[in-house]
């Protein structure tokens, strides 16, 4: 499955690096601890996180994550958007809260099993 | 599947405390060169884990670091040491969990207390020293398979 099939299904607004979202999705990390995305995320997850600051995108390149799906109708700060765009990260904001926003993934990845 | 290292590479980079705009700058430089020589994709993955989280820390904690590299056709040391506030007891700083970050940095998400543990976990040799007032030292080796 690709970023592109939750487009919809989230109410996804699509931030940064739209070629990102044809890349393949192996699975879903959600967690708004940096370190412990560093340690328990893997390379290919779509991360959900409510945390919007510059560092988020140095998480992600350095973890090979496929993009970042910001919760709760939060809004991306210019700097972050940024680098993101340059270091080719897909971020995607959503007016769900992390639970539902994941709880939707869940099901779309488990249907499809 | 070892890889185009014949000869040992050296180099190192600047860390600048406070400096989150750059953070990962240093770790992103060397995981870049390791996938270039070829590196093995889990060893990259364990030494960008470690070398973030020791980026990491001398920004949030320290004035200035550096982080010293030497890739042989055995693997990789890593070396950041730092000019800071140094820790007072190491053996609880190393405990999962245990943080002093300020309230700002765990706004940004950092001060989980897992960085420490992480280097530990993803390193087959782990060694820090520090002194209170001068700066703190880390030592890290991962291995080729
Ligand atoms: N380079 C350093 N200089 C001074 N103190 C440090 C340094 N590195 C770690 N410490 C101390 O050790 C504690 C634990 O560090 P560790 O990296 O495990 O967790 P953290 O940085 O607090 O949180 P996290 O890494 O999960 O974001 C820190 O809160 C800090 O008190
Ligand atoms: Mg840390």
């Amino acid at each position: 499955m690709k970023l592109s099939d939750f487009v919809g299904e989230l109410s996804l607004e699509v931030k940064t690096c739209k070629e990102g979202l044809e890349r393949e999705i192996t699975g879903v990390y959600v967690s708004d601890l940096l370190s412990d995305v560093m340690a328990n995320s893997r390379a290919g997850d779509i991360w959900i996180t409510l945390q919007t600051h510059l560092n988020i995108v140095a998480v992600a390149g350095m973890k090979n994550l496929a993009g970042i799906i910001i919760v709760g109708g939060r809004k991306l700060p210019e700097d972050t958007r940024q680098k993101a765009e340059a270091e080719k990260i897909p971020i995607m904001t959503t007016p769900l809260p992390a639970f539902e926003a994941a709880g939707r993934m869940y099901q779309k990845l488990k249907q499809q099993e | 599947m070892p890889i185009n290292i014949d000869k040992e590479i050296e180099g190192s980079f600047q860390i600048i405390g406070g400096n989150f705009v750059n953070a990962g700058e240093a770790s992103t430089q060397l995981k870049l060169l390791l996938s270039k020589l070829g590196v093995d994709e889990d060893i990259i993955r364990r030494t960008a884990i470690a070398t973030f989280e020791a980026e990491m820390n001398v920004i949030i904690y320290a004035a200035a670091g550096r982080m010293h590299y030497h890739i042989t056709p055995r693997g990789i040391s890593i070396k950041v040491d730092d000019m800071g506030p140094g820790i007072e007891d190491i053996e609880l700083a190393m405990q999962e969990g245990y943080s002093t970050a300020p309230d700002w940095v765990r706004e940004m998400g950092w001060g989980a207390g897992m960085g420490l543990p992480n280097m530990k976990k993803n390193s087959d040799i782990f060694k820090i020293d520090s002194v209170v007032g001068e700066g703190t030292t880390i030592e890290m080796v991962i291995n080729f398979p």
